[in-house]
């Protein structure tokens, strides 16, 4: 199946409503429909009845929420939860947590809204045809994931309404049982009780009668003062399992007659696999198989040591002509050579800083800064676990997007997308690593040769840091003029790297336009605060042939050290203290004036650092954060530097857990 | 076949005898409570107790081991260990939490050798590493280990 056939009638459907008008329901909801309780309904049990999309209540009163959203140590599940929870009226430890199916209703719309290669408001995202179409198929299919600081921005409302929605319905079925206005009960505890009537029945005895009433489309929720969740401290519920050893990773799945893939990867990208000898290994302990793809081998046995003992023996040649000879100085050599080019695209423009700067003479300051690539290197290497049969697909791995692994499940197995299920572990770590799905595809082709049997491929650390979607390299080249005042005249950004999302989109997209603009490799340098009369920051794309991806915080990784360096350049040509420096222009922004203001008290900015100290200061805004920093280093004559102390000022919006 | 004595019991393994332990663990027992990192020796990940010290189980084969009492997560019990889990969830320490098995094995044969470290003898002692960066909590974990053994 090809993938631009992956329009299944189904996604079709929802895209074609979403289109026609439904688009701006969706958003009115958060982007989330809590009355469509189908997908949900889906996988209730005997005595288990739904309420909605997120909450089902069984008869002995178990309340289970669905959780569309990945635990990978950011204390999602205890969140998202607690939001249930406040509206429901029960402690969070009466909940049980529940992977969702695969459904549109559970998208995350904020993550395509801020991932995905068009203007979010604060950008000059350009309206290209091909932007257009991405905005249009990348929000209308639904895609589940989790990534970019977005799970509470996206699901803080629709969860909160799940539970307002469920405890209003409770409420209603408990007055028509006792004929009792429903504006005389309330609940508490997991009850739902009428104080004149002096009657009082559980959840678990009303779910049935309350999963038969329509749901309402509006709800009130509970006013800040009324909350004992939200804004409070809740021990994260993935603990207690994670210091027993009972937490069940992705690489920890064991399925009964599994079999085990460990596999040798082309060490050039994009190389092939051109000659390889199975003989070799054919009597070695355990030995099953060894199953060939296009750059890859894989032995698979049924231990993995076994497969790995194997795999390192099995001679394998490989065609690695093509990149050969990438190297990181030719890599930099194609940005500098691309920072030359006046064609940059432009993400931030006011005034006319070009000629400001052409005229300003010797007296611009400028400077260079580069970043190398980063691998995620996440503590649990890549791994996945799969069982193909001729009808359906199973998937167990730690993923950041379950419909991604869907698609690729439909289109390597080629099922469809009802036969298809898969399973969200705990993730040893993701960082963005784990949205993409090359391990998943390797393992979903080495079943295909294992039909019916689970196999379960584990990427050595090896395997993990040479075959990463990296973090991209990245040169920036800064130009500026002072005015007499020493504040910033003219500020002219200029960015040369890969364009991540378009990477990514291309690899599950192949369809998708080449060139489209992309915030989120400018966040952090195209949406600076400071105010300067004349600003220009463009993005010169710079494809490499290393594979590249969405690393932890993405494009502010390297804008935000791009940025802040040269606001300390600039401070230090000013002879302005860096802080003040940087209130020099915040004038309009109160939200970073409040957190500097801070971080200069919190940090004794204002006291001389000890004999032999040294401090440094930086401000960045990223996904909704303010942050900045007080860092105090010595450096020793052979140059080591020690970390004496780091104060940190964040204004992260309304806190939901105060304990994470 | 070797036998090894594992959380307490004999039990019969069907591995080569160079497979290392960590294998044996996580594939033949399904005490996967101990992870995978590296299998170099240089994460922790894969720490268990053979005969009460932490020790690396990727890079050990079962041979090594076959006549120690080896100790994994699973069978971590007793005031140290118990502590230990204890502190760790009072200070929310896991973020991920795929290294803090191995670091809880590491700091519990810690503190039965050094009861009360100082932090110069946590740095040298707990050299696993934690990508998510929990260092500050696990650092603080270990002083309340300290305090909820004393008290206990
Ligand atoms: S897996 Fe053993 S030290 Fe990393
Ligand atoms: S908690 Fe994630 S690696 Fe330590």
């Amino acid at each position: 199946m090809a993938k631009s056939t992956l329009l299944t009638r189904r996604k079709f459907l929802i895209a074609g409503g979403l289109v026609g008008g439904g688009l701006a329901v969706a958003y009115a909801f958060g982007g989330n429909d809590v009355p469509d309780r189908a997908p949900y309904a889906s996988t209730a049990g005997t005595n288990e009845f739904t309420l909605n999309a997120w909450v089902k209540i069984s008869s002995n009163g178990n309340i289970s929420v669905a959780i569309s959203q990945a635990e990978m140590g950011q204390g999602i599940h205890t969140a998202l939860c607690m939001l249930v929870a406040e509206e429901l009226e029960v402690d969070v430890a009466g909940i049980t947590p529940e992977q969702a199916p695969i459904d549109a209703v559970y998208a995350n719309f904020t993550i395509i809204q801020d991932s995905l290669p068009f203007g979010d408001g604060h950008h000059r995202g350009e309206e290209t045809a091909g932007a257009w179409a991405m905005k249009k198929v990348g929000a209308l299919l639904g895609i589940q994931a989790t990534g970019g600081s977005t799970s509470v921005r996206n699901f803080w409302l629709p969860m909160q309404q799940a539970g307002a929605t469920a405890r209003q319905m409770l409420i209603q079925a408990a007055a028509d049982r006792w004929s009792v206005p429903a504006s005389e009960c309330y609940a508490k505890a997991g009850k739902i009780i009428h104080d004149s009537s002096d009657n009082s029945a559980s959840y678990g005895e009303l779910a049935q009668a309350a999963s038969k009433l329509d749901i309402p489309e509006e709800v009130s929720l509970k006013q800040p003062s009324e909350r004992r969740v939200i804004g409070y401290s809740q021990q994260r519920i993935d603990i207690p399992a994670k210091v027993t050893g009972e937490a069940e990773f992705g690489v920890d799945v064991s399925l009964p007659d599994m079999v085990y893939a460990a596999v040798k990867i082309c060490p050039t990208f994009g190389g092939t696999v051109k000659h390889w000898d199975e003989s070799k290994i054919g009597n070695m302990p355990g030995v099953l198989k060894a199953v060939k793809l296009e750059n890859a081998v894989a032995v698979v046995a049924n231990s993995f040591w076994r497969a790995k003992q194997a795999v390192e023996q099995l001679p394998v040649t490989f065609d690695d002509t093509i990149n050969s000879s990438l190297s990181t100085d030719g890599i930099f050599n194609e940005f500098e050579e691309q920072l030359k080019l006046d064609d940059g695209r432009s993400y931030a423009e006011e005034g006319d800083a070009k000629s400001v700067l052409s005229n300003s003479g010797a007296s611009k300051s400028t400077a260079t800064y580069k970043v190398p690539f980063l691998a995620h290197a996440c503590m649990e290497p890549m791994n996945c676990t799969a069982i193909v049969t001729d009808t359906s697909v199973e998937v167990w791995t730690p993923n950041q997007s379950n419909t991604l692994i869907s698609w690729i499940a439909q289109e390597i197995a080629e099922v469809d997308a009802e036969n298809v299920s898969v399973h969200n572990t705990y993730l040893g770590g993701g960082f963005g690593r784990k949205v993409e799905t090359d391990c998943v595809s390797m393992t979903l082709n080495f079943a295909k040769a294992f039909k019916g049997r689970p196999v379960k491929l584990i990427w050595t650390r090896e395997n993990d840091m040479q075959h990463d979607m990296y973090r991209p390299a990245a040169l920036a080249k800064f130009e500026a003029t002072l005015d007499s005042q020493g504040r910033v005249q003219a500020w002219h950004n200029k960015v040369a790297s890969p364009s991540i999302s378009r990477a990514f989109v291309q690899r599950m997209l192949p369809f998708a336009g080449a060139d489209m603009p992309d915030n989120t490799t400018v966040e952090g340098a195209a949406d600076i605060p400071y105010e300067f009369p004349h600003k220009l920051m463009e993005h010169f794309p710079t494809p490499v042939q290393v594979p590249i991806g969405y690393w932890r915080s993405v494009g502010h990784s390297y804008n935000a050290f791009f940025t802040e360096c040269f606001m300390d350049e600039l401070a230090a040509k000013a002879e302005i203290d860096p802080i003040e420096f940087r209130r020099l222009h915040l004038s309009d922004s109160k939200d970073f004036l409040a957190v500097l203001n801070r971080l200069e008290k919190e940090s004794n900015w204002k006291e001389p650092a000890a004999d032999g100290h040294f401090r440094g200061i930086a401000l960045h805004e990223s996904f909704g954060s303010i942050v900045g920093q007080v860092v105090e280093i010595s450096v020793s004559p052979d140059k080591e530097i020690t970390l004496h102390k780091v104060t940190c000022v964040i204004d992260c919006g309304e806190v939901l857990n105060l304990m994470v | 076949m070797l036998t090894l004595n594992i959380n307490g019991k004999e039990i019969q393994i069907d591995a080569e005898e160079d497979t290392p332990l960590l294998w044996v663990l996580r594939d033949n027992l399904d005490l996967t409570g101990t992870k995978f990192g590296c299998g170099i020796a240089a994460c922790g990940a894969c720490t268990v107790h053979v005969d009460g010290t932490a020790m690396r189980s990727c890079s050990v084969p079962i041979s090594m081991v076959a006549e120690s009492k080896i100790t994994t997560i699973e069978g971590l019990t007793g005031t140290v260990g118990n502590a230990v889990q204890r502190a760790w969830i009072e200070e929310q320490v896991p973020q991920c939490g795929y290294c803090q098995p191995g670091m809880i094995m590491a700091v519990s044969a810690l503190l039965k050798e050094t009861p009360s470290p100082t932090d110069e003898d946590i740095d040298d002692a707990i050299t696993n590493i934690c990508r998510c960066g929990t260092y500050p909590r696990i650092r603080k974990a270990i002083h309340r280990a300290v305090k909820l053994e004393t008290e206990a």
